[in-house]
């Protein structure tokens, strides 16, 4: 009789584990997960513990003191008597001033009107770019970029220079014969306007071009032999492929323009109420960081509805696969 | 579609041969440059309604640019084309008659199946009944109802394919241009939707204008074949007609692979002519073509009719040469022998393995003859 083992491993067999395979293993992991917590390490000390002070700041009580508010620590026994002086009434005091409401509403139509402007300008620029030759594409995209190479500052300056009463603008125009009287335009919000779409065109240019580069014009062919005009073309394929580079290019021209501080300072005049420089008065003219501190919490809030918008419109052209 | 019947494929179709008929579409002295470069030279071509006509080239050889230029993207440098007796020239494309399939697909990758398909009716105007309708016939026709509301790029390739044809037929063009339509298709795949394009273009009665550098493609679906090289038309013939009868060097070399010994021509009657090809070899052709007394001309004869074999054919002294096997390459259905002659020279030879496994088979290294017929060949003086 004959007796068949089946075929199977044997324990004894089995390769041993190599030896130092799993330090090494637990070392590539660690590579790989440094990779994930150096940002958010980045993100937790320069935005979430500056948030959080800041968020603790608007909850306290003005106090005249240097610095002028109450200490941010004070032991761990303090804390309970801390966290029962914190108030809400600062918040509510931005309620009863029309002041800061009127600010929010200002700076959102001003930062929406500039984005529109500064689509309206950088799309053409954009398409244009997109359906030059290849050779010269990188020149015009160094174009734009070429600005930066000076300081933000120094060029708002300099519109000031072209914008003003006997600015360059008003002189040209008047040797021309365009106009007999300088137009104002430095100190309203037509300075803002331009001040912003000049300084954020890069912006929305670069999405936009990244949009419509890497489009297929065989697909505005395909429109146009299907009986479409170049427009309808256009309005049919062209733009509504572009609309991830619009959504971008109008978040990132959006969002750092409603907090502007700077170009509506320069530009605007004193009569402009932006959000930034109301936040910029609490701090240093009245000195009530509170206050200030509310101001910028709710900004930041009124911010994350559309930075939510793009991320999520982000994500949506990522499972697209375009 | 599967394939339905061989016989709505080859039919009985030659209006080219109809001196009453009236051309479609025709090129007269087309010329077209792009700066320096001369994509499209000098070029005449007449195609006829219900044809289905192949440009075939490799690439550069100006093909594409004839099909822009038909369909509006491009206008040419000089000369003119006419569709229907009517002159093209400034007609923007979106007025032109033709639709295209682009090589790309060019689907709109923003709108569903469904979407693309009725994009070209709504430019029209239709009614919206009237589009549902033909779109449920299209999304028929290429098999792809339950695919209605995908996306493009939820599709293969070969459904993508189906898509574009979908779009491009669905205005139920005049003419309908197709880039490289299955260019992007895998072999399998390419076969049977040859068939398919055949079928369609059957069914729906219309002209078909196709650019491919895939001879195979343009000999089994085209009525006619223009060989293009350097922008200009080197022949246009049948399918048939390209292969057997190639008018020139080029073109018995493009197609298909050829043998072509240089000889001169020792013997020339009405039907008949005697070549000598080298020392040892002396050639009888019953298709003289043009060769005159004495004069240079190439032989050329496609390896499948030439006959392999280890004994000596009956008579050795013409259309016969000996060599050794120099290669082979066994396809399955058939065998590639090269074989090197006494004299250096290598002539392809393909045998068609009627049997499984042959008793008697050359290898390497073998002496063997290669022989042919008289008719096998074709004198090409050009």
């Amino acid at each position: 009789m004959t007796q068949t083992f089946p075929p199977g491993p044997d324990p004894a067999m089995q390769p041993l584990p190599r030896k130092g395979a799993g330090l090494r293993g637990i070392m590539r992991g660690l590579t790989a997960k440094l990779v994930i917590i150096i940002p958010y390490v980045w993100l937790l000390i320069l935005f979430l513990v500056p948030f959080l002070i800041v968020a603790k700041i608007s909850l306290s009580q003005i106090a005249t003191a240097m610095p002028p508010y109450q200490p941010a620590f004070d032991g761990l026994d303090g804390l309970w008597a801390k966290l029962s002086s914190f108030t809400v009434a600062n918040y509510l005091w931005l309620t009863e001033d029309a002041l800061y409401f009127n600010a929010y509403i200002s700076s959102l139509v001003i930062a929406g009107v500039s984005t529109v402007l500064t689509l309206l300008v950088g799309y053409p620029m954009a398409y244009g770019m997109a359906r030059a030759p290849a050779t010269i594409r990188p020149t015009l995209l160094m174009l734009v970029i070429l600005p930066f190479w000076t300081s933000f500052l120094i060029r708002v300056y300099a519109w000031i220079g072209i914008l003003k009463p006997e600015g360059l603008l008003n002189q040209f125009l008047l040797w021309t014969g365009v106009i007999d009287t300088p137009l104002l335009i430095l100190n309203t919000h037509t300075a803002i306007y331009i001040g912003i779409v000049y300084s954020y065109l890069p912006f929305m240019v670069l999405p936009l071009y990244a949009a419509l580069e890497k489009m297929d014009h065989s697909l505005v062919e395909a429109a146009q032999d299907l009986g479409c005009t170049p427009t309808g073309a256009f309005w049919k394929v062209t733009f509504p492929l572009s609309r991830p580079g619009i959504i971008a290019g109008c978040m990132l021209v959006f969002i750092p323009a409603v907090g502007e501080f700077v170009i509506p300072d320069l530009l605007g005049g004193s009569q402009t109420l932006m959000i930034g420089r109301t936040l910029w008065n609490e701090f240093f003219a009245n000195r009530d960081w509170p206050v200030a501190s509310a101001v910028a919490v709710i900004l930041l809030l009124l911010l994350v509805v559309p930075i939510m918008l793009f991320q999520q419109a982000q994500a949506k052209t990522q499972e697209e696969g375009r | 579609m599967a394939v339905k019947s061989l016989n709505s494929i080859r039919r009985n179709f030659s209006p080219w041969n109809d001196p009453a008929a009236k051309p479609y579409i025709q090129f007269e002295n087309v010329t077209k440059r792009f700066g320096d470069f001369t994509a499209v030279n000098n070029l005449s071509l007449t195609i006829y309604e219900r044809e289905f006509y192949a440009l075939l080239g490799a690439s550069g050889c100006g093909k594409s640019t004839l099909l822009r230029m038909l369909a509006g993207f491009d206008e040419p440098t000089s000369g003119r084309i006419l569709l229907d007796g009517q002159d093209l020239r400034g007609v923007p494309p979106h007025k032109r008659p033709v639709n295209m399939m682009f090589q790309s697909y060019a689907l709109f990758p923003h709108m569903s199946v469904e979407k693309n398909i009725a994009f070209g009716l709504k430019q029209d105007g239709m009614a919206s009944a009237d589009i549902a309708k033909r779109v449920a016939e299209m999304l028929k026709l290429v098999k792809l109802e339950p695919f209605a509301e995908r996306k493009p790029h939820q599709l293969s390739g070969g459904q993508r394919q189906r898509v574009a044809l979908a779009r491009s037929v669905a205005k139920r063009p005049k003419v309908l241009l197709l880039d490289e339509p299955l260019g992007a298709l895998d072999k399998k795949l390419r076969e049977e939707t040859q068939f398919e394009l055949m079928d369609l273009q059957q069914d729906l009665g219309l002209t078909f204008v196709v650019v491919t550098h895939d001879q195979e493609e343009a000999m089994t679906m085209a009525d006619r074949i223009a060989i293009l090289d350097k922008g200009e038309v080197m022949q246009v013939a049948t399918p048939p007609e390209i292969y057997e009868a190639p008018a020139s060097r080029f073109v018995a070399d493009f197609v298909g692979s050829v043998n072509l010994f240089e000889a001169t021509v020792t013997q020339r009657d009405e039907r008949m002519a005697e070549l000598q090809a080298g020392p040892d070899l002396r050639i009888q052709t019953s298709n003289p073509g043009e060769a005159q007394h004495s004069a240079t001309v190439n032989y050329a004869v496609r390896p499948e009719k030439i006959r392999v074999s280890s004994r000596a054919p009956e008579d050795t002294s013409v259309n016969a040469a000996e060599g050794e096997v120099f290669d082979i390459a066994y396809l399955g259905d058939v065998t590639m022998y090269n074989v090197k002659l006494d004299d250096g020279r290598v002539v392809k030879a393909t045998v068609i393995n009627s049997q499984r496994l042959a008793d008697d088979p050359l290898t390497w290294g073998d002496r063997a003859w290669i022989s042919f017929k008289p008719d096998a060949g074709i004198v090409l003086t050009r």
